[in-house]
C-alpha cells in the first residue's frame, strides 16, 4: 500500500538532506569554475608540459565514471593516505575535480571563440599576455559560456545525488534512510525528484534566457 | 626612429617578406602601397612583434628588439596601433577602452585616466559618445575611438593597418580627417592604405611594396604620377 502522508512526512528530513545538496553542488561548480579556468587557459596556451598534464587530467575524468572516481576517493584513497576522508570532503573533491574537468573544455572553447583581434589589440597597447586575458578576454569569454556553465551546474546538482554512496546525508541518502524505516520508497523518492525538479527547472529557464540575451549581441551585457 | 634591415617573414613554406629594408624618422607620415598579399600588413605587424620576424633586425628608438633583454610590452607602449577591424573591447564603454591602458599598463589614476580618455575623445570629435559600447557606434566612430585608445598611451609612432578598409565610404574622411589632425601635429606615423588623396596631402614618403620586397620609393608625387618601375605602374593603374 502506497501511503502518500510519508511523503510529507519524511520532507522536512529531505529538505535537511537539500541544504547539504546544494552546499555541494555550489561549492563543487565553484571548485570546477576555478580549476577549469586554470585548465583551460593551460590548454590554450599549450605550453608543453602543462599542456599535456592537463590533458591528461581531463581524458582520465571525462574517460571514468564519476561514481568509480567517488568510490576511488572515499574507500580507495584510505588505503594510500592511511585515513579516511569526511564524506562531504570526498564527494566534494570528486565534484570538483569532475567539474573542472567539464568547465576546462567549456572555458577553452570560450576563449577560443573571441576573436583573436582582441589579444592584438590589448597587446598592441603594451598590456601582458595575462593582463590581456584578464581584462579583455575573459570577461568576453564568460559571458559567452555562461549558458553552458549553467547547463553544467544543472548536471553537477543531479550528480551530487552519487555522493550517497559514500554515506554523504544529502537529499538522495535521506530518503533512503526514510525509506528503509518506513518501507515506503515510491512516496519518498517521488518526494526527493520534485525537489530536484524545483531546483533545476528554475536554473534551466536562466540558462535558456542568458541563451536569448546573448542571441541579442554581448555589447555592454 | 625605426630602422629595419633585411627583415624576412616565413608563415610555414610562405615567405611573406623577403628581405626588406627600410628607415622611418621622426615626424615622417610613410604610407605603404601594394597588392594584397604583398606582404604590407605583415611588416606593419612585425614593427610592434605582434608577428615575430623570421630573421632581420628591428631598431626601435636605439632598442635591438626580438632580443630577451627587451621587454616587448614597454616597446609597445611607444607604438600604437589601428587596425582594419578596429577591434574595440566590445564590453566596456568607449571611455573605458580609452582608459584601460593608462589604468592597467601605466598605473594611472582612474579619474585622471577618464579625464585623458575624454579629452581624447573631444579631440576624435566624438565627445559626445564618451558613455557608449562600441556596438552602437558607426564604423567611422568606432575607428576613431581605436585611434583615442591608441594616443592615450601617448606612443612616439603609430601605425595603421589599413584604417579605412572596412568602412562604408561616406565614414572613411571623418577617420582620414583625424589622422590629418595627427599628421600635422607632427606624429611619425606609418600607414598600410590605398588612400591616395591622404598620402598626397600629408605622405612624405609612399612605398611600393610587392611580393614581400619594397620595389619603388618616393614621395607620393613621384610613385603616383610618374612611376618607374613596371610592377607599380601596373598595380597603380588597378587601382587609381
Amino acid at each position: 500500500m502506497i501511503n502518500w502522508s510519508y511523503a510529507f512526512k519524511v520532507l522536512p528530513n529531505l529538505l535537511r538532506g537539500t541544504v547539504v545538496t546544494i552546499q555541494l553542488a555550489l561549492l563543487g561548480v565553484l571548485a570546477g569554475v576555478i580549476i577549469g579556468t586554470i585548465v583551460g587557459l593551460i590548454r590554450v596556451n599549450r605550453t608543453r608540459i602543462l599542456y599535456q598534464l592537463a590533458t591528461i587530467y581531463v581524458e582520465i575524468i571525462r574517460g571514468t565514471p564519476m561514481l568509480v572516481q567517488l568510490v576511488l576517493i572515499f574507500y580507495g584513497l584510505p588505503q594510500i593516505i592511511g585515513f579516511r576522508l569526511e564524506p562531504f570532503t570526498a564527494a566534494f573533491i570528486t565534484f570538483g575535480l569532475n567539474s573542472g574537468a567539464y568547465t576546462s573544455e567549456i572555458v577553452r572553447g570560450g576563449i577560443q571563440s573571441i576573436d583573436r583581434g582582441q589579444m592584438e589589440a590589448a597587446r598592441s597597447l603594451g598590456m601582458s599576455y595575462f593582463q590581456a586575458m584578464w581584462y579583455i578576454i575573459l570577461p568576453q569569454a564568460f559571458r559567452r559560456i555562461l549558458p553552458p556553465l549553467g547547463n553544467e551546474f544543472i548536471i553537477l546538482l543531479k550528480d551530487t545525488a552519487l555522493a550517497s554512496t559514500v554515506t554523504l546525508q544529502e537529499m538522495m541518502r535521506i530518503g533512503q534512510i526514510q525509506m528503509a524505516r518506513t518501507g515506503q520508497p515510491f512516496p519518498i523518492y517521488v518526494m526527493a525528484a520534485l525537489i530536484y525538479l524545483v531546483m533545476t527547472l528554475p536554473l534551466s529557464q536562466g540558462v535558456r534566457y542568458l541563451e536569448r540575451r546573448m542571441g541579442a549581441g554581448d555589447q555592454g551585457l | 626612429m625605426i630602422k629595419v634591415s633585411r627583415l624576412y617573414k616565413n608563415f610555414g613554406h610562405l615567405e611573406v617578406l623577403r628581405g626588406v629594408d627600410a628607415h622611418i624618422k621622426r615626424g615622417e607620415v610613410v604610407v605603404l602601397v601594394g597588392p594584397s598579399g604583398s606582404g604590407k600588413s605583415t611588416f606593419l605587424r612585425c614593427l610592434n612583434y605582434l608577428e615575430q620576424p623570421t630573421r632581420g633586425e628591428i631598431i626601435f628608438n636605439g632598442t635591438l628588439l626580438g632580443n630577451s633583454q627587451v621587454n616587448m610590452n614597454r616597446v609597445r607602449q611607444e607604438m600604437g596601433m589601428v587596425f582594419q577591424q578596429f577591434n574595440l573591447f566590445p564590453h566596456m564603454t568607449v571611455t573605458k577602452n580609452v582608459a584601460l591602458a593608462p589604468m592597467r599598463v601605466k598605473g594611472v589614476g582612474e579619474a585622471e585616466a577618464v579625464e585623458l580618455a575624454h579629452d581624447l575623445l573631444g579631440q576624435v570629435g566624438l565627445a559626445d559618445k564618451v558613455a557608449a559600447y562600441p556596438g552602437q557606434l558607426s564604423g567611422g566612430q568606432q575607428q576613431r575611438v581605436a585611434i583615442a585608445r591608441a594616443l592615450a598611451m601617448q606612443p612616439k609612432v603609430m601605425l595603421f593597418d589599413e584604417p579605412t578598409s572596412a568602412l562604408d565610404p561616406e565614414m572613411i574622411n571623418e577617420v582620414l580627417d583625424v589622422m590629418k589632425d595627427l599628421a600635422h601635429e607632427g606624429m611619425t606615423m606609418v600607414v598600410v592604405s590605398h588612400e591616395m588623396g591622404f598620402a598626397r596631402e600629408v605622405g612624405n614618403r609612399v612605398i611600393f611594396i610587392d611580393e614581400g620586397r619594397f620595389v619603388e620609393e618616393g614621395t607620393p608625387e613621384q610613385i603616383f604620377t610618374n612611376p618607374q618601375n613596371p610592377r607599380t605602374q601596373a598595380f597603380l593603374s588597378k587601382i587609381l
